[in-house]
This record gives C-alpha cells, structure tokens and sequence, in this order.
C-alpha cells in the first residue's frame, strides 16, 4: 500500500511539473517571445483559462502527501519554511499577473503585471528546481523527523547544509532552461506568425544549453552521494529511464527542425517526466533522505495507518478520473490557436 | 510524539510560546483574511446558478447579462481566494508539523479529498464559466454555472469536515507512536458535527452573498446609475438575504449552539460569560468580562434564557466556567465572548433589516423608502465582519485544544521553525495581504462604476433609457 502511495504522488508531482511546467515556462519566455504589449497579451492568452487548474495539480499533490506520509509533509514543509513561504508568495503574485492584467486597458497597468509574471515564472522555476535539488541531496534531519535549512551557508553540499549549494543552484537552473524550452513549445502549439516563429526559435538555440546542463547534473548526481545509484545497479532496466531522457531530448530537436510543435511539445513533457522519475527510482524507498542516513524518511517509517490508505485509493481513484474527464473537456472548449481580438 | 508535556519548565517554554504565538497569529490572520473571498463566492454561486436557471425558464437575455456582471466579480473574488488560500494548507506542514504529524494521517483524508473532488472541479469549470459562453451555448453554462456552486459548497464541505473533526474527534485510533490513524472513513466525512456547521456556516456564506447582491443593488437605485438592474439585484438579494438571515438563527444557529452545550460545555460557558454554575441561567445582551473578578461587569441579562434555549426547561441548571478546571478554560475568554456576541448581535440586525425590506418589498414601497435601501447598502461589510466573528468563536472555543480533549494547541507548532523567521513570513503576508486588498476594492470599485454603464446596453438600448 505504501508502494502504491509513492507512486501515486510521484506521478501527481509529475502531471503538475509537466502542466504547471508549460504556463511557469510561457512566463520564463514571456518578454522573448512577445516582443511588444500586443504579443505578450497573447502569450497570456494561452495560458489564461488554464493556468489555474493546472496550479490545482500542485494542492493536490500536495494534500495527498499531507494524507499518504504525514511525517513527511511535517518534515519536509518545516524544514523548507522560509523557501516554502516564498514560494507562496510568488503564486500569489504570478496569478495575480496572468489574471489582473486584462481588467484594465490601461499600457502602464499592462507593463507592470507583464513584469510581475515573468519575474515570479522565473523565480519559481528556480525554486522548485532547488528544493527537487535538495531533496536529491538530502537535509540534516534529526532523530525526530525535522530539520530546518537556511536560505544558504557556505554553497557546499555536506556538513551544514542551506537550502541554496553548488547543487541545489545548478538544480535550479536546469528547471529554469527545462522549462522555458517547455513553455516555448507550448507556445508554439498555441499561437502562430511571428510569436511561434520566436517560440521555435528559443527552443531551437536553449536546446544546447538544456543538453549541456542536463549533462553536468547528471554527471553532478552521481558525485553526490555514495550509493545512489543503487536502484540503477539492482535493476538494470531502469537504465532505460536515462536511455529515455536522451530520447527526449533528440526527439526536442527533431521536431523543433521538422518544425513539428505539437511533437516537440511532447518531447519536451516527455523529457520533464523522465528526469522526476529517474530522481524517484534512484529515492525509492526513501522519499526525504537525511545527512545522517539514519534519519532518513522511508515510505515505511512516514506512511499514514493502512485502513486510511485503503479507504483513499477508492476515492482516490474515483476522483481522479472525474479529474480527467475536466480536462479532457477543458482543454477541448480552448483548444486551437489563441487569437486576441483586436480592441 | 508530543514534547514539552512539562510545562513547569521556564526559558525553554517562553522561547517556544514565542514563536508558537507567532505562528498562531501568522494562521489566524492568514485564514481569516482568505475567508473573505470564499465567503463571498460561495454565497454568490447558488445566486448566479438562480439567474442562469431564470434566463433560459423566462427566455429574458436580462438575467444572462445580470449573471455576466456578477459572474465578472465572482472571478475576482474566486482568484483571491485561490491565491490566499493556498498558503493555507501549506501552514499545516510549514507552521504547524507537529500537529500535522500527529493528525496527518486523519484530516489528511477531507484536505486530500478536498483537492481531488472540489479544486479540479472548481478550477476547470470557472475558465469555462468565464470565458466560454460562447463556444458552450446556455445549457453547457448553465451546467458550468452549476458545477461551479457544487465545487465551491464541496470544497466548504470538506474544509469543515477538517476542522468538525478539529473540534469533535470521530472514527479515530491513537497508534503506538502517538499519532492517530483514521478507523473509520463515514464517521469522519459524515461527522455529525460537520453536519450542524455546515448548515451554519453555508447559511452565513449566503448571507453575505446575499448583503453584496442587495447592497450593490441599493446603490444603483439610489444613485440612479442603473435602476432596472439595481431593482432586480435588490429583489433577489432581499428575498435570499432574508431567508438566509432567518435560516442563520433558526434552525441552523440553534442546532449548532446545541452541539457546543453537549460537546464543549466550558466553551459554552465562556462564551456567554457564565462564570458561575447557575439554575435558570440568563443570557447576558450586554457586559464586559472581568477576569481578575471573574464576572460580567455593566451586565444586561435576560433571565433564564439560556437554561431555556440550551436545554427547554427555564430552571436547567447550567454549567459555569468555575465547573471546569483552568487548564481546561479556553485561553482568552473575553476575545471569545465578544466574537460570540458580535456575531449574535449582527445577525439579529440582519433579520431586522431584511425582514423589513422583504415587507416593503411585498408592499411595493421598497423603492421608495430610500432610508431603507441607504441602510441596506451601508450593511454590505456586517455579513463578512459576522461571519469572522462566528469562525473566531468556533475557534478560539476549542482552546486550549487543537484536537479538542486530545491534543493541545501548544503542542502543534513546528519544532525547529524559530520566531525570528515566523515574524519575517508574518509580516511578508501582511505586506503581500495590504497589497492585496487595495488591488481587490479598486478592481470592485472599477466592476461598479463599468457595471452601471455596460449592464443592460449591448442588446437593447431601452434598458439605459429607463435610467
């Protein structure tokens, strides 16, 4: 049952990185592709009906860790308070952007939540790359399950360990590029002329700096910690999963050339999904690995009592599939190019 | 599991109560300022559902414009309520890990549900509320005006199922490390605590949706912006203001009041300033607690009404504060005691006021009575300001509990979070929350003026000849 949990989140976290991803990504990208006040209406356009349920995806997530592994959710939301709480605010200042910005028609009021959503896109990106970072490395937690980092120390990866290192920055900074080449492509789905035109283009040039930081990490995580390639070592199938990201990674270029959008928007989800479960496999079965190994939170010593787990995979199931169908229908209402009348 | 049981010792205490109180502010200004936006959408949803249902029964395109208007504001609204409400579930974990720990593996099931049944709903069918009516033609919006009412009393659902469990533990075991583990799902989602709140909470959710409606309704009439529409806002939002008002007392008022006497004796006590046990004991309309003397000072009281209303007999004897040991008291009584007045005191205005209005209205002299449509919009904020004072008494009854009789409030904070940091993200959502408000009362205030001169222009011009 415990299993079944772990993978349940695991997969939620990646439908939220993957959907969340692509309208963070449009806001990384936002003053490159829309060059003027008219284009980048339009990049919010794109993502304005369905930023939110795609935001929605991160509540979730977040309420079935809270219910799956409480000790968990305690540690790990204690421990990255202050990061956490920022986090908080740049949503509420990047819906703010996407959502207030149409209700005036008004250049300086257009301007300033432009700018607001760029710049929380931009920081959040950093952000989650970085607590994803830290929880690959590992936090000092405690014989009773908590911890608490500082926003940084001395940007090395042992002893007293911040929330910002080597890692955790470089971490980071892959999500920003990951992601902006996402939201390019989904750009590219959504608009057409002289905006996808940009879109293609950024994806097109940030595609060589993806595979050179995609590189560095990797080679970064196997320097981190002895033995965390295990998972690798026992079950050699798993191989397949970096085998896959590489995958990704060409089929990016090839449909990018092909001038293939739709494509090269999978390729690019595909990629993000590869690279959380590849993290997860080598995790599995610890989900907030400890300095000290052993404080390390398993799915074992954090999960909630049995009976409550089996009672939520029957509602669990049922609500997620009612959740599917919002989609499916949601995306179907919006689908098609984004067009912004002229005013 | 639960540390610092020994309370006697000194500095190590006043250093965590420190960041505690902190923590406890952070979560109460940070909720109380996000249920003003729920409140308000959940009390408008049945409302737009109304006049989504009335446009296709009466064929009158009228009621779809009243419906895109309101629909407009009830965006604005639902956005904030998103955005301060995420921090919400995030403080459980961020502020309060140990009490997480501890109760995670209960209440994690109704914050969960609450993701997975309510917020996919809410959040795909706003977008097409919103922005679709074109491509979905008026039964698919009307059915999106629907589900949008069934997510939002959902997501209520849940939330007070949360904190019923808060307050009336149900279906639940203490396992061997300390935490409690859920035994048995019905009586946690069907608890019947959450029952007698829901009713009581949703009527007051109602009540405000209905007050904005009938207020902003007054103020068209009586600036003679938009009288067609502020006539139909004014009608529809006396008539529910009225019912839910009513609805607020009798029977949802009293159920609820009901459940506090059985399950929380000293809650009850407290917030009627009963300091002493008492037969026939009154309810106090006036008077302020006295802690250092333990009485009501300047005391109006009605004489062995709450005997009578708590248990049907005038001579009930009824439990005092001195009944109950200290430590059991809730942690400040007179905050308490006046949230629970206000919250009583407002509520009677509001069946004076609607009860008045919906008379007038019958009588067709609602129009005309301009005193009264003054007094109707000047009301606007006493809903939300009723409503809060109902949620601090729930919650400041159930100190000095957090899990009430099975886990205290001082046990709950997040061990290793210090108050240095607590005050920094307390006074970053102060800032963010400031920021915030002038940004929502400005976009209204720009709703309101636009309203007056869009509503009613697009299909028939006749409609702003009538103004």
């Amino acid at each position: 049952m415990e299993v079944i949990w772990f993978w349940i989140v695991a997969v939620m976290l990646t439908c939220y990185v993957v959907l969340d991803g692509f309208d963070i990504g449009a806001g990384i990208v936002h003053y490159f592709v829309g060059r003027n006040a008219k284009e980048r209406e339009t990049v919010i356009a794109a993502v304005g009906p369905v930023w939110d349920g795609n935001e929605v995806w991160l509540l979730a997530t977040g309420g079935t860790l809270y219910f799956a592994f409480p000790p968990l959710y305690a540690a790990g939301f204690s421990g990255f308070y202050l990061p956490l709480i920022m986090v908080l605010w740049l949503l509420i200042m990047r819906a703010a952007g996407i959502e207030l910005r149409h209700q005036l028609d008004n250049s300086m009021w257009h301007s300033f939540w432009d700018f607001v959503f760029s710049l929380s896109s931009i920081l959040l990106a950093i952000f989650f790359g970085a607590a994803l970072g830290n929880v690959v490395r590992g936090v000092p937690l405690n014989a009773e399950g908590y911890f608490f980092e500082p926003l940084w120390t001395d940007f090395t990866t042992s002893g007293n360990t911040g929330i910002l290192d080597w890692f955790t920055v470089l971490s980071g900074v892959v999500a920003l590029v990951a992601l902006a080449i996402h939201g390019a492509n989904y750009l590219a789905v959504k608009t057409e002329g002289e905006i996808n035109l940009r879109a293609r283009r950024l994806v097109s040039l940030g595609w060589y700096a993806l595979v050179a930081l995609t590189a560095l990490s990797l080679a970064a995580v196997m320097n981190l910690r002895d033995g965390i390639l295990a998972n690798y070592e026992n079950y050699p199938f798993t191989w397949l999963i970096p085998v896959a990201v590489i995958g990704s990674l060409i089929f990016i270029k090839y449909f990018n050339l092909k001038g293939n959008d739709k494509g090269a928007f999978i390729a690019s989800s595909s990629y993000l999904a590869l690279m959380l479960v590849g993290a997860v496999v080598a995790l599995f079965p610890v989900i907030l690995p400890a300095i000290d190994p052993a404080n390390s939170l398993t799915i074992y010593n954090s999960a909630a009592g049995g009976y409550g787990l089996s009672v939520g995979l029957i509602w669990w199931s049922i609500g997620i599939v009612l959740a599917m169908g919002y989609f499916v229908f949601l995306f179907r209402t919006f689908k098609g190019k984004v067009k912004t009348e002229p005013h | 599991m639960i540390q610092g049981l020994d309370v006697s010792c000194g500095r190590p205490l006043l250093k965590n109560m420190e960041a505690l109180t902190l923590d406890r502010i952070q979560f109460a200004f940070t909720i109380t300022y996000h249920y003003l936006f729920p409140q308000l959408t959940m009390g408008l949803a049945p409302l737009l559902v109304l006049f989504k249902t009335l446009a296709i029964w009466k064929k009158d395109e009228k009621w779809n414009e009243a419906a895109r208007f309101w629909g407009k504001i009830f965006g604005i609204t639902f956005l904030f309520g998103v955005v301060t409400g995420i921090p919400m579930e995030f403080q459980f974990g961020t502020n309060w890990a140990a009490f997480s720990k501890f109760a995670g593996g209960v209440i994690g099931q109704t914050l969960a549900m609450e993701g997975t049944f309510a917020f996919f709903l809410e959040s795909s069918f706003i977008g097409l509320f919103l922005f679709g009516e074109k491509s979905l033609g008026p039964k698919l919006h009307w059915l999106s005006a629907f589900l949008i009412f069934v997510g939002t009393w959902l997501s209520g659902w849940f939330i007070i199922a949360t904190n019923a469990w808060m307050q009336h533990p149900v279906g639940y075991e203490v396992a061997a490390d300390g935490s409690v583990h859920l035994t048995s799902f019905w009586s946690l989602v069907l608890n019947e605590w959450a029952f007698y709140q829901y009713l009581h909470n949703m009527g007051g959710a109602f009540v405000t949706g209905s007050f904005a409606m009938a207020a902003l309704g007054a103020f068209y009439v009586l600036s003679k912006k938009q009288i067609e529409f502020g006539k139909m806002f004014l009608k529809v939002g006396v008539i529910a203001g009225c019912l839910g008002s009513i609805w607020m007392l009798f029977p949802s008022g009293d159920l609820q009041g009901r459940m506090v006497a059985e399950h929380q004796p000293v809650t009850l006590a407290a917030m009627e300033g009963l300091f002493k046990s008492e037969r026939g004991a009154g309810i106090a309309i006036i008077g302020q607690p006295d802690m250092e003397k333990q009485q009501l000072d300047n005391a109006i009281i009605i004489p062995n009404a709450l005997s009578f209303i708590t248990y049907q007999r005038w001579d009930a004897h009824v439990k005092g504060l001195d009944a109950f040991p200290k430590d059991q008291h809730p942690d400040n009584i007179p905050l308490l005691y006046y949230s629970f007045h206000i919250m009583v005191g407002l509520g009677t205005i509001f069946i004076g006021i609607m009860l008045l209005a919906a008379i007038a209205l019958w009588r067709d002299r609602l129009y005309n009575w301009n005193w009264l449509m003054w007094a109707i919009m000047l009301s606007f904020p006493l809903p939300f300001i009723a409503n809060t004072a109902g949620w601090m008494t729930s919650e400041l009854g159930r100190q000095p509990w957090l899990v009430y009789g099975l886990f205290r409030t001082e046990h709950g904070a997040s061990p290793m979070v210090s108050s240095g940091n607590v005050l920094f993200t307390l006074l970053g959502f102060f800032g963010m929350y400031t920021v915030l408000s002038l940004l929502y009362i400005f976009l209204m205030l720009r709703r309101i003026e636009h309203g007056a001169d869009e509503l009613g222009q697009l299909p028939k011009l006749e409609h702003a000849d009538a103004a």
